[in-house]
């Protein structure tokens, strides 16, 4: 996906978002660390230029609510979960760069119920590129791309690498042993 | 009987190359924690100290929380082996599996098989078949926990061994350090550390770790609580310099902290101190001391205080005092390593 992809693909997210709401009220977006924080602040902002309105925007971190501490190769750094707003009774749109085997997503969703108790959950990504593992499906995709599970998809954002676009790498299978 | 701290070589583990995460930016990677036990803090990089104190600030994060609970250890196991007595410690380690999720197990020496003989390294072994992953070990005998650490196939987290350390307490004095100090850095802070420092593996982690960190460090106290100290401020630190001094004065003039140790009556075996009257009259903190150094100067004790011979009670309680913090990072600290030792790669 080139930058003015990306562009297109966050702004008729926006557009759809607010179709399925039928308009702004109640409507919060929270993104997860760390690219879908920047991705929720673009869709808040695209929202804004065409309905006049400020969505509340939070960064969910969802480190502590993996179910693979001991699979991942490296602990991963925790950068914080800010969510400035009530969500009891909000419909929250969870936002995330790419959506894979759809344990991310259920981690978030553990995460945010400690939060509150939101009146719906919505989801939106940038990329699906398949291969769930869980039974999750996203609201709002900006492209679906059908991957191989040796494939990396890189998805770079200004506000994190400086430059929009994204990329699909092949990488050799890693032997990832169990730590302890 | 002690470990000499000096002559013991760090146990360096190589980290090995890391695998690149799918979905970090180069620079910001994270970082496989390689250490399986949590000894001592001479083991540890600076660049691990500072994984373990940004670890810690999100950990402060969740315990700010209306629930302050996350599920990152449920399933784990986390064993608290205490041979001496003690509040503050096992009760944060306990406080902190539990906001973890992890399922936590206190067994006290004195009301366990151990009161029937049982030796540490079958008791050690039992808690093993037992099921745990982690086992925190407070014990009498200095280097205990490395006996644990040689037979446990887990995890094993030093709660304070003897004379000779306690890295957990380094740690949480540390973090409590940056967060009060301007900048939020120990470089370049004179650091004293005053009294009972012969008996105390609170001051012996803490050289580890501020030295580390580049603060400048005065262990202050009697001659006959300083014994041995003098060799090992010679040796240095993994290489880094530290002052010994007997002069209260010297040492608290424009000190940035001062961290009073506490007189450890059980550990005295006779002749070290004429009286605790004494000692407080010429080395307790009191207003007046505290006066010698800088007017923001923070105040510490790692706990329990004898109110009145290491520290005078309005400074314990004082304005420059720090020693609830402490208390309270404590938690969050001790969150942070069994965290990362529970996700480690070794």
């Amino acid at each position: 996906m080139t930058a003015d992809e990306i562009r297109r693909a966050t702004v008729r997210i926006s557009h759809e978002v607010v179709e399925k709401q039928a308009g702004t009220e109640g409507l919060a977006l929270i993104g997860i660390q760390r690219r879908g924080v920047p991705l929720a602040r673009r869709i808040a902002g695209a929202i804004r230029d065409h309905e006049g309105v400020e969505l509340p925007v939070g960064a969910l971190d969802i480190t502590f609510y993996r179910d693979d501490l001991s699979l991942v190769a490296q602990q991963p750094l925790v950068k914080g979960t800010d969510l400035p707003f009530d969500l009891n009774g909000r419909t929250v749109v969870l936002v995330d760069d790419v959506l894979y085997t759809g344990r991310t997503i259920r981690a978030a969703m553990d995460a945010l119920v400690d939060f509150g108790r939101p009146h719906a959950i919505r989801l939106a990504v940038l990329v699906d590129r398949g291969h769930r593992e869980l039974p999750i499906r996203a609201d709002h995709v900006g492209k679906n791309v059908p991957t191989s599970r040796e494939e990396v998809v890189r998805v770079h954002l200004a506000e994190v690498d400086d430059e929009d676009g994204v990329d699909i790498e092949r990488t050799e299978p890693v032997l990832v042993g169990r730590a302890g | 009987m002690t470990t000499p701290v000096s002559e013991r070589q760090s146990p360096e583990t190589p980290v090995d190359e890391l695998i690149p995460s799918v979905d970090e930016a180069p620079g910001s990677r994270p970082v496989a924690w390689p250490h399986r036990h949590l000894l001592d803090v001479d083991a540890l990089t600076i660049d691990e100290i500072e994984t373990v104190m940004r670890t810690a600030d999100a950990m402060r994060q969740v315990l700010a929380r209306p629930i302050p609970k996350v599920p990152a250890l449920r399933g784990r196991s986390v064993t608290i082996l205490f041979y001496e007595a003690s509040t503050r410690t096992r009760v944060s380690f306990e406080v902190g599996a539990k906001n973890l999720s992890a399922d936590v197990v206190n067994i006290a020496a004195a009301t366990s098989s151990v009161a029937k003989g049982e030796s540490l390294v079958d008791t050690v072994r039992t808690i093993e078949a037992l099921g745990a992953d982690i086992l925190v070990i407070r014990h009498p005998v200095s280097g205990a926990p490395y006996l644990a650490a040689s037979v446990f196939g887990g995890s094993v987290v030093n709660g304070g061994d003897g004379w000779h350390a306690h890295p957990t307490q380094a740690l949480l004095d540390l973090y409590t350090m940056r967060q009060r100090l301007p900048r939020g850095s120990v470089a370049g802070r004179k650091v004293v550390i005053l009294g009972d420092v012969l008996h105390s593996r609170v001051a012996r982690s803490n050289v580890w770790a501020l030295t580390a960190a580049g603060a400048d460090v005065w262990l202050c106290g009697p001659p006959t609580l300083l014994r041995g100290f003098d060799a090992w401020a010679r040796a240095g630190a993994g290489g880094r310099r530290f002052t010994v001094t007997s002069s209260v004065v010297d040492a608290l003039r424009d000190a940035d902290v001062v961290m009073a140790l506490r007189i450890q009556k059980e550990r005295m075996t006779g002749g070290l101190l004429p009286s605790l009257r004494e000692y407080a009259t010429r080395y307790g903190l009191t207003r007046e001391r505290l006066s010698l150094a800088r007017p923001d100067a923070i105040v510490m004790h790692p706990g329990p205080m004898n109110e009145g011979v290491e520290i005078a009670p309005a400074v314990a309680t004082g304005a420059q005092s720090v020693i609830a913090d402490q208390v309270a990072n404590g938690v969050a600290i001790r969150m942070a390593l069994l965290y990362l030792l529970a996700g480690a790669r070794t």
